[in-house]
């Protein structure tokens, strides 16, 4: 028997593997099947839905008010931004403003729920590269901030604060001097964080030229948030497309130059930084009055009006039995979330419930760009791509 | 403004059913085999440039003709605005699909796909999604029942993952306020 040349050459199949879904780096549930070749990344395949509750499908059996927790458990380490962001969508079908105050407080704790958000991105991104202490100091701060979330809500994290029709309730007294505070602290642990990372030679090996985002690349793939500034674009809906109190603040938006997981690090820092610009002037100018609309028909009567008038009774009730009956109409309402924009497409039909509420998650789109990303990359650098990313599966899957 | 002069003469230049604002936000309606040719149109006008697609969505309108929605919101960086297209479908019309248009429309076509069962023609990877290996059944549409059809439990002797049907120990309650008698 002849042995051909051709058959004595090896052929070399490219080896796949599964990435996840338990895996410490994989942020949550994400089944990624990895063709390697060698320690090459050629292809990357999300596998994602494991963490699918059909929110969505949920949504249209509850009533608007009933709908509105489930935004806390989207994306559940940027609360009430996504919270906000629904509250947005059914004031503008009901067509209602909210007062000066609650948009203040708004503003205020998205912003701290930005800096909620960011922490936790930075210190697990740096945990997944392998520096385990911006974690641990990240979650101490976090932890400062979950307080201020539970003082206001009385929950640490799905708070359910920012409701249609303004807030739950005013602010507790103190809380603003305890804030405060904070702000006044927390750049000095930012720059504990900074000296550890920014300069840092193995972070910056890990980091820098890594997952590069061409800005058209970036607008292709529908990317939004510090996903799209990476790439050298200034895009912020608190600038372009102002809601709620955001186009009386002064900050800056910070702009990548290169479009590398170093690059968009750096953008998260700063963000955090002009974060506590926006909260300070939150703290000196929030104004006095009701966190409310006057419009009665959206709120639920307070506690003393509903134990000496029966009207307010039976609003208290159908308030929270029927909730509100909303016109029909339509709208796509988008902010800008912790890890992008954030949008609500809600359609309502005339009932007290939503006829169909589409949840457009940031990180759905720059989790499908993950193979666009990650190819040509080691195998190690997968990790540092879905750490700049910020993927949080509660708001890919939903 | 450009746009409000443009968004006028749209209709025009375009083979569009209807361009209304909705709560001021614009909507065009399109025929589905017109949809690739105008969202070209609205990616690539000058005046336009809505180059970065946010989402898809898929709406079920039960009881009418053409019974599925599907809308996609463009954003446009240059102008800053925005702009929903939605095409009306029956169940057995297929769509084109935008993704060589549009590449971040892969997996929000599938994600409609898996939801609502459209099938968009030449996409690259219309595969589900979201629901579990193995799922049947279209969830988002309206005559899906929220609880679904099966559910699923681990069992002690198979020492495995069990399918059954759902089983409810009490019928399931949906409050119609509307008419409490």
């Amino acid at each position: 028997m002849v042995i051909k040349k051709d058959q004595l050459v090896k052929q070399i199949k490219s080896f796949t593997i599964n990435f996840g879904p338990q895996h410490p780096a994989a942020h949550g549930v994400l089944r990624l099947v990895l063709e390697l070749n060698g320690e090459i990344v050629s292809r990357a395949d999300p596998h994602i839905g494991l963490l699918h509750r059909g929110t969505e499908k949920l949504i249209e059996y509850k009533t608007y008010l009933q709908a509105l927790p489930y935004f806390d458990r989207l994306d559940y380490v940027s609360m009430m931004s996504q919270e906000q962001t629904y509250s947005l969508a059914v004031e503008k079908l009901i067509g209602i403003d909210i007062p000066k105050r609650a948009q203040y407080i708004r503003v205020l704790f998205g912003e701290i729920t930005r800096i909620l958000n960011h922490l936790m991105a930075v210190g697990t991104h740096a945990m997944d590269v392998g520096a385990m202490t911006p974690m641990m100091w990240g979650f101490e701060e976090r932890e400062k901030l979950m307080e201020f979330y539970e003082r206001v809500s009385g929950a640490r994290m799905h708070a359910a604060y920012v409701r249609p029709g303004g807030v739950a309730q005013d602010l507790p007294v103190g809380l603003l001097d305890d804030i405060y505070q904070f702000i006044e602290q927390f750049p000095l642990r930012l720059d504990e964080i900074e000296e550890l990372l920014t300069t840092n030679r193995i972070w910056k090996e890990r980091l820098v030229d890594i997952g590069v985002v061409t800005s058209k690349e970036a607008i292709d793939w529908g990317f939004s948030g510090v996903m799209l500034r990476g790439s050298g674009l200034p895009w912020d809906l608190r600038k372009m497309q102002p809601y709620d109190g955001y186009n009386s603040m002064d900050f800056d938006i910070p702009v990548g130059t290169n479009g590398d997981c170093y690059d968009r690090y750096l953008i998260r820092v700063e963000e955090m930084r002009q974060s506590l610009k926006i909260i300070r002037q939150c703290l000196n100018f929030i104004p006095k009055g009701p966190v409310k609309t006057f419009n009665k028909k959206f709120i639920n009567p307070s506690r003393i009006e509903m134990k000496q008038s029966m009207e307010a009774l039976i609003h208290h009730f159908k308030y929270f039995t029927e909730g509100i009956i909303v016109e029909p109409g339509e709208t796509y309402t988008a902010t800008e979330a912790p890890k992008g924009e954030f949008g609500v497409y809600l359609i309502s039909n005339g009932s007290d419930r939503p006829y169909r509420c589409k949840i457009k998650a940031p990180g759905f789109s720059h989790l499908q760009a993950l193979n666009n990303m990650a190819k040509g990359h080691m195998l190690a650098d997968v990790v540092t791509i879905i750490g700049t990313q910020d993927i949080v599966f509660g708001e890919v899957d939903r | 403004m450009l746009f409000k002069k443009l968004s006028k003469q749209l209709s025009k230049l375009l083979p569009i059913i209807s361009m209304q604002q909705i709560k001021n936000e614009w909507v065009a309606t399109i025929l589905p085999e017109h949809l690739l040719l105008s969202m070209k149109f609205f990616k690539n006008h000058i005046s336009l440039q809505y180059s970065l697609l946010s989402c898809i969505s898929g709406i079920d309108f039960l009881g009418k003709e053409y019974r599925f929605c599907i809308s996609y919101d463009l954003l446009s960086l240059t102008y800053s605005q925005r702009l929903r297209v939605k095409t009306f479908l029956n169940e057995i019309t297929p769509v084109f699909s935008v993704t060589s248009l549009y590449p971040a429309a892969n997996w929000w076509e599938r994600e409609v796909w898996d939801m609502y069962g459209i099938f968009f023609e030449n996409h690259p990877d219309l595969r589900r999604i979201l629901s579990d290996y193995g799922f049947e059944g279209y969830p988002m549409r309206k005559d899906f029942p929220l609880y679904g059809y099966i559910e699923l439990r681990y069992d002690e002797n198979h020492k495995r993952i069990v399918a059954e049907p759902v089983e409810f120990a009490q019928e399931f309650r949906y409050f119609d306020f509307e008419t409490p008698w």
